[in-house]
């Protein structure tokens, strides 16, 4: 797709969203600033009255309240519309920077259906618009890569007009089915999506288009800048034939319900003519819609168990979000003491506060991390390998000291894997045990790693991010129930490690082979870690090698 | 304010209503935990309860919804100049939002600091708990929420009580409700202790029944084009699911519990190696509120058979191998036990 195609798509889904904002939810356009994203703002700023609302919004902002300024002026309350009562279009620049609790208030009110968003997200790959948000504004963009020459100025077609021809709109009958299956052909299991087709569909026919033009825009708006699965193309489908591409899981069922699956072969056959031909071009490049990695991470930061750093205290209405500085509020309120005094020469208090001398206090809420090393203390390792990794560890230990990190440490050899040390910051503690840590014995590689999985939880939820460092040459021999023999051991540590590739974890594994085994390559693949090969390597350069990847 | 979707139009998720009917019927099964996808509707059915349940008798003005029969113990309703019991009105159940960032000020009530720095008077202003007297509190994606708020919200919610204590301030009132969370299980997990304090959970999936998608998209579009109508369309389904849960909590009183149905709790409960006593007695009083519901005296089997995994399911211990999930081991037991 072009970059005038990518345009011309934007100015529809920007004249879909003014005709039904309510029902659309809204527009999230990534997009760096820039006179292209200037340019679709400034037209939808002509169309709709927009109102401007601050990623970091508070609830003073959102919800009203009581206006302390004429409220004292005035001698009797006087309360301030919040954001969300008035309702209407709000534009949230840097909408990457919303934060989950307040991406859920918006939630509700984009439910209420009485708000509606453009969200312009200028994040990078790690930081995306929340989950909750996405979900529930209908429209996706990405004007990355538009050139400026690309994207000629434009006004919005008459949305008035348009608006008062909605809800006599007729969509073909079969539409609605059709977007129904065609969602679930992309793997797209939120059933808002479908519904959000439909509603940018009938806008996009309230402005004019002919029914086949406007459920292509939707499609392209709504269904594939969410789809999972790419589209697949006629031949793959008859190489596939007994694998329903959209329902993999549920095959049994299907095979019994054969007419009702030839049903839904007919129906997926129609909506798939709805695709159109350069889908998987044309699928702007956007942030996946689980949004799982990002969300993950919000939680870690949200859950933050230290308070950190103090920032500068802020002016800012007292409420309940933030304690009060005083110190701050008594300096501000200081100079103005005697003005304050010959206004009101008989108010008995002794100093005289005003509201907008409220500084609240801030502090940076961050997570602890944790290093949980898992160290295979086996009869393969040991020796001089063990103690490279001991002397290794020792090392990172000081400097996860420097950076008040916390470790934990965990040993598997004969028949089992023990946690010698819950997450601690205890140096000292660990390196005793880590001297007393015997060497031999087989390599219960799998219970090793069941340990490691046990302290991340824990670790998780003590609002701590964990980063896993394994040390083994990968070669198992010890089954999870503690039988001996290779192949079981194996099979067993590689299903362990899928378990704890669930964790989402950074994870590092330091093959201590003597030689590059391509077991502990396979073993950090399903891990998904990064795989240090440590042939013949001291102390000193494992532990650079680790800390260059945790850095 | 817009209308609701309502209730008994939202298509599948059974087992999410029947929980949230049952905890409507009996509010001392504890409260509804939601897991499950974005977009599956588990905020369009907690929303939509407002509109279903009965309305509830309280003091006119009363912040902490009390009924206004025992003026005594409410913070608010003591300090009237009339001896006589307040006037009251009929309002619909509170069916309160809490939003993920509420801090414990928000939640519990504090100290009015903004009337107390400019007026120099010392005001309690009643928190969200307040609010969700007598009705339902909901937390959307209770597992972002930080987890000293969930534990007081779990304490209030068992005490029914919420003291206050703080910046010399003593407030205690009545905070009787049932905590309804959801959340997405890819954005974390719940500690398992607290999990073990909701009485009812349930895993909501999107349909993968394409009849079902299909109908789900045509009523939510549906209202969406015509909300009084298609409100007014389903009036009389709410109706009649408002009256069965009158009928059902006139009913519970009268059931009859035998031995060999706590006999099939116990043994449930012990086939399932869950922690405490917690999971039976749950599972006993939703098979009450079960058997109240389908017009029944006493429990059965298939009360049992219906609420078991909802009230069971998230009492089990952790499994990092087994990828069936909970729900299928339940059910397996479930299978092996009632037979």
């Amino acid at each position: 797709m072009s970059g005038s195609d990518a345009w011309t798509l934007a100015a529809q889904a920007l004249a879909a969203f003014a005709v039904d904002p309510g029902t659309l939810g809204g527009l999230w356009i990534r997009a760096r600033s820039g006179p292209v994203r200037d340019r679709l703002v400034a037209a939808l700023n002509a169309a709709v009255s927009a109102q401007r609302l601050s990623p970091l919004a508070d609830d003073a902002q959102l919800y009203g309240g009581i206006d302390v300024a004429a409220t004292l002026a005035a001698s009797k309350p006087v309360f301030a519309e919040g954001m969300l009562a008035r309702g209407g279009v709000c534009l949230v620049p840097m909408a990457e920077r919303i934060s989950p609790e307040l991406a859920g208030r918006l939630g509700v009110a984009l439910d209420g259906g009485r708000l509606s968003l453009v969200a312009l997200d200028e994040g990078t790959e790690d930081e995306v618009l929340p989950s909750a948000l996405q979900d529930r504004l209908a429209c996706r963009l990405s004007l990355d890569g538009l050139a400026h020459g690309d994207c000629p100025e434009f006004s919005l077609p008459d949305i008035a007009a348009a608006q008062a021809r909605l809800a006599g709109v007729a969509l073909p009958p079969e539409a609605l089915q059709q977007l129904a299956v065609l969602a679930a052909h992309l793997g797209i299991s939120s059933l808002r999506a479908p519904l959000h087709a439909l509603r940018v569909a009938r806008a996009r026919m309230a402005l004019g288009d002919e029914p086949e033009a406007a459920l292509e825009a939707a499609i392209r708006l709504t269904l594939a800048p969410r789809m999972l699965t790419p589209p697949q193309t006629e031949e793959e489908d008859e190489a596939e034939d007994d694998t329903p591409p959209d329902q993999p899981d549920d095959q049994g069922e299907q095979n019994d319900q054969s007419q009702q699956q030839t049903d839904e072969e007919l129906l997926l056959e129609a909506a798939k003519a709805l695709l159109p031909d350069d889908l998987l071009a044309a699928v702007a490049k956007m942030p996946s819609g689980g949004g799982t990695a990002g969300a993950s991470k919000a939680g870690a930061k949200r859950s933050g168990n230290r308070r950190g750093r103090r920032l500068p205290s802020r002016r800012g209405k007292a409420s309940s979000a933030g304690k009060i500085d005083l110190l701050a509020t008594l300096r501000t309120a200081a100079p103005w003491q005697p003005m304050r005094r010959k206004a009101r020469p008989d108010d008995p208090r002794p100093i005289l506060i005003e509201a907008g001398d409220i500084h609240t206090r801030r502090t940076q809420d961050v997570s602890d991390r944790v290093i949980v090393f898992a160290v295979d203390a086996s009869g393969s390792t040991a020796l001089a390998r063990l103690a490279e990794a001991k002397g290794a560890i020792e090392i990172l230990l000081a400097e996860a000291y420097a950076r008040r990190d916390h470790v934990a440490l965990i040993a598997f050899r004969g028949e089992g894997a023990e946690v010698l040390l819950p997450p601690t910051r205890s140096i000292v503690q660990t390196k005793r045990r880590l001297a007393a840590l015997p060497g031999g014995g087989g390599t219960p590689l799998a219970a090793g790693l069941r340990a490691a999985h046990s302290v991340l939880d824990l670790a998780r939820r003590k609002g701590m991010a964990p980063t896993l460092v394994i040390l083994t040459d990968g070669v198992a021999n010890i089954a999870l129930d503690g039988e001996p023999g290779r192949a079981k051991a194996g099979a067993d540590a590689l299903e362990m490690a899928r378990a704890l590739r669930m964790q989402n974890a950074p994870c590092i594994l330091i093959d201590t082979a003597r030689r590059t085994q391509p077991l502990a390559r396979e073993l950090s693949e399903a891990l998904d870690a990064r795989y240090v090969a440590m042939p013949r390597a001291d102390a000193r350069k494992m532990a650079s090698a680790v800390a260059g990847e945790l850095a | 304010m817009r209308h609701a979707f309502p209730f008994s139009a939202i298509v599948g998720q059974d087992e999410m209503k029947r929980a949230l009917v049952l905890t409507a019927i009996d509010a001392g099964i504890g409260g509804v935990l939601v897991f499950g996808d974005r977009g599956t509707g588990k905020s369009t059915a907690v929303r939509a309860l407002a509109a279903l349940l009965p309305t509830i008798r309280v003091a006119e003005g009363c912040p902490y919804n009390c009924d206004g029969q025992s003026p005594k113990t409410c913070p608010h309703c003591s300090q009237a100049k009339s001896r006589k019991k307040p006037k009251t009105v009929d309002v619909p159940t509170p069916v309160i939002d809490l939003p993920l960032g509420a801090t414990e000020d928000r939640v519990v009530g504090a100290l009015d600091v903004e009337r107390a720095l400019t007026e120099g008077k010392k005001v309690f202003e009643p928190g969200l708990l307040a609010r969700a007297n007598r009705g339902y509190l909901y937390i959307d994606e209770a597992n972002l929420l930080e987890d000293h708020i969930v534990d007081l919200l779990l304490d209030v919610a068992q005490t029914g009580e919420n003291l206050v204590e703080r910046e010399g301030l003593s407030v205690r009132h009545d905070a009787r409700f049932v905590l309804v969370g959801s959340g997405n299980p890819e954005e974390g997990e719940l500690r398992p202790q607290l999990l073990d304090r909701f009485g009812l959970s349930v895993d909501v999936a999107s349909p993968n029944d394409l009849e079902e998608r299909i109908s789900v998209i045509k009523r939510r579009d549906a209202f969406d084009r015509d909300p009084d109508g298609f409100v007014a369309e389903w009036q009389g389904e709410n109706d009649a699911l408002r009256a069965r849960i009158l009928a059902g909590r006139e009913r519970i009183g009268t059931i009859a519990t035998s031995d060999d149905t706590l006999r099939d709790c116990a043994r449930l409960c012990i086939a399932l190696g869950s922690d405490g006593l917690r999971g039976e007695l749950t599972l006993l009083r939703t098979a009450r509120a079960h058997a109240a519901y389908t017009g029944r005296d006493e429990i059965t089997l298939d009360d049992l058979r219906i609420v078991a995994p909802s009230a069971l399911r998230h009492r089990l211990r952790r499994d990092p191998l087994d990828d069936a999930g909970s729900t299928a081991r339940v059910e397996r037991v479930i299978a092996d036990v009632l037979g």
